[in-house]
């Protein structure tokens, strides 16, 4: 009975020990982001760096806080542009992948097509989109799918491809239609590769984005920063890629939490092997 | 005797690669009666395995023939259940769901195969484990629950290739003991593909002993001893047997004299 207590209060401590450990793990990267800001803002002001070459990152947030209503309206259309273009890659590479693994006259066919678009340097496409489409919505919308397209197509078929025969003979074995093989056996393996892509594409999809923008456009964060380039109004230049990296880390992010709610298993074990690393 | 449950005759594989064809199986013929418990021992790449999936529709072969119940095989067998050497279970599926893959696969009615499945859990130690994912088990948990899956549709064949091969002695060993057991109780007829002798006569009524490739059979051996077979307890005869299979193979230079 007593020994039961000391258990129950050795695992307590051992709980609360561990809770603290986990909160200094996870405040180190926001004290390593506040160090290198504070000491960026020491250094401009010792050197007396002009504001036009690195402002003070407290003059950022002030330019932030400032252009705040221009930035939210122009980082909103550049989000649509991101989040459209990103969509319509998941939507046409994820079922495109499908269709390489299930026929391999369809891969034959398309794969080397589409080694050649993926080879073909995205950014250098732009201007073409230009051109056929005018400056509206669709070219930005065109450039962010065709960079976030090539890894979500790649990525999601290496997944289909990577079920073992082992798996696919114990689906045969239980007698699997082609469907149940593909929805209850190749899906799920592939889902942790689709999801790899999908984060990856996620990244690139905001460079589309702002890429189409640089091309011609007159709204949008790709703008914004053409102006504060060729004004020197270089804070503004650093609140606009602040915004910018918010717009691709939020993606990233929503992509990661609808990972761990539709493959808890992977994300998990992930966990756990990366516990084991840091040990 | 009557007809045997399984008839293999004058069996062939030649495997035809880009560069070459490979021989694995050369004119093997064996049978297999109901409610008999077979073991295969023969040297890496001999072609055990592709019997095994030859048997089991699931590579075709390239002459001879393999009757089941009279049947030929001509296509993937569904009416048995495989042990793989790795136990291939689904990462997204925690030990319960996994083991009814094999009745959601087949469309059985859950609710009458579910109290079946837990009761094999519980018969092979993994009672309290019906919800762990399968990363959260070790080595000789995964493959016990490959097993129950592969009974829990209750199937008159039982086919194995080298089960135990990536487990440690001292699971090996516990499994096997687990494997004689549920043989007993429900007498199906099973066909083990192992690497090590006294397994395969510590298990089964007949051993088939294989040469190299490509692979022949050299030798049948009925294994005459008492059931339960427990390794604490066995009979001189046990050593009689392992030590002809071992000749065998010293004979056809698959193992070494020293
Ligand atoms: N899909 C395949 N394509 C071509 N050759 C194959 C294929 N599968 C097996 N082989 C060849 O057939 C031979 C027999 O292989 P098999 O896997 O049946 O051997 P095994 O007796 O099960 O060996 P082990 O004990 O190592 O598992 C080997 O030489 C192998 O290289
Ligand atoms: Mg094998």
């Amino acid at each position: 009975m007593e020994q039961a207590e000391r258990h129950a209060q050795a695992r307590k401590e051992k709980q609360e020990s561990d809770s603290r450990e986990e909160w200094r793990l996870r405040a180190l990267p926001f004290i390593g982001i506040l160090g290198f800001l504070i000491i960026w803002e020491i250094a401009v002001m010792l050197f007396k760096l002009p504001a036009y070459l690195l402002p003070r990152p407290t003059e950022i947030v002030r330019t932030l806080i400032e252009e705040w209503d221009s930035l939210q309206s122009n980082g909103m259309v550049t989000a649509y542009e991101m989040i459209l273009g990103y969509v319509l890659a998941v939507v046409i590479g994820v079922p495109l992948a499908i269709g390489i693994t299930a026929s391999p006259s369809f891969d034959r066919f398309i794969t080397p097509i589409l080694l050649f678009f993926q080879t073909v340097p995205k950014i250098a496409i732009a201007p073409l989109f230009l051109v056929w489409f005018g400056v509206g919505t669709m070219p930005k919308v065109l450039v962010a799918f065709l960079i976030s397209f090539f890894p979500i197509v790649i990525d999601t078929a290496v997944g289909l491809r990577s079920v073992s025969l082992e798996m696919i003979d114990l689906a045969r074995s239980m007698g699997a239609t082609r469907m149940q093989i593909f929805t209850q056996f190749r899906l799920p393996t592939s889902l942790p590769y689709l999801f790899s892509g999908l984060k990856v594409a996620a990244t690139l999809a905001v460079v589309g984005a702002v890429v189409g923008e640089f091309v011609g456009a007159d709204r949008g964060l790709g703008y914004i920063l053409l102006v504060a380039n060729s004004n020197l109004q270089t804070a503004l230049l650093f609140a606009t890629i602040v915004v910018l990296t918010a717009l691709g880390l939020l993606l990233f992010y929503a992509i990661e939490i609808l990972e761990h709610f539709m493959i808890p298993w992977h994300v998990s074990r992930r966990a756990g092997e990366q516990e084991h690393g840091t040990m | 005797m009557n007809e045997p449950f399984i008839r293999i005759q004058n069996l062939e594989k030649v495997y035809q690669t880009k560069e070459d064809s490979i021989f694995a199986v050369d004119d093997v013929s064996f049978d297999i009666h109901q409610s008999q418990f077979i073991a295969i021992v023969g040297p890496s790449g001999c072609g055990k395995t592709t019997i095994l999936k030859m048997l089991a529709g699931l590579v075709p072969y390239t002459s001879g023939s393999i009757t089941i119940g009279g049947k030929k095989v001509t296509r993937p067998q569904t009416d048995l259940g495989i042990i793989f050497q790795d136990s291939v279970l689904l990462d997204w599926r925690d030990v319960i769901s996994n083991v009814m893959l094999q009745v959601d696969i087949r469309g059985l009615d859950r609710a009458q195969y579910m109290p079946r499945a837990k009761e094999l859990l519980k018969a092979t130690g993994l009672e309290g484990f019906e919800f762990k994912k399968p990363y959260e088990l070790s080595g000789g948990m995964r493959q016990r629950v490959s097993i129950c899956r592969a009974l829990v549709h209750d199937p008159p064949l039982l086919l194995m290739d080298e089960p135990f091969g990536a487990l440690d002695a001292l699971t090996r060993e516990q499994i096997s003991m687990d494997i004689q057991h549920l043989w007993m109780e429900k007498r199906k007829t099973v066909l083990l593909i192992t690497h090590s002798i006294p397994e395969a006569v510590l298990l089964a009524d007949r051993v088939v002993v294989m040469s190299p490739r490509p692979g022949r059979v050299v030798e049948i051996l009925d294994i005459d001893l008492p059931r339960p077979r427990r390794l604490d307890r066995l009979p001189d005869k046990f050593n009689e047997y392992t030590g002809r299979i071992r000749q065998i193979f010293q004979a056809s230079g698959v193992l070494a004299l020293d």
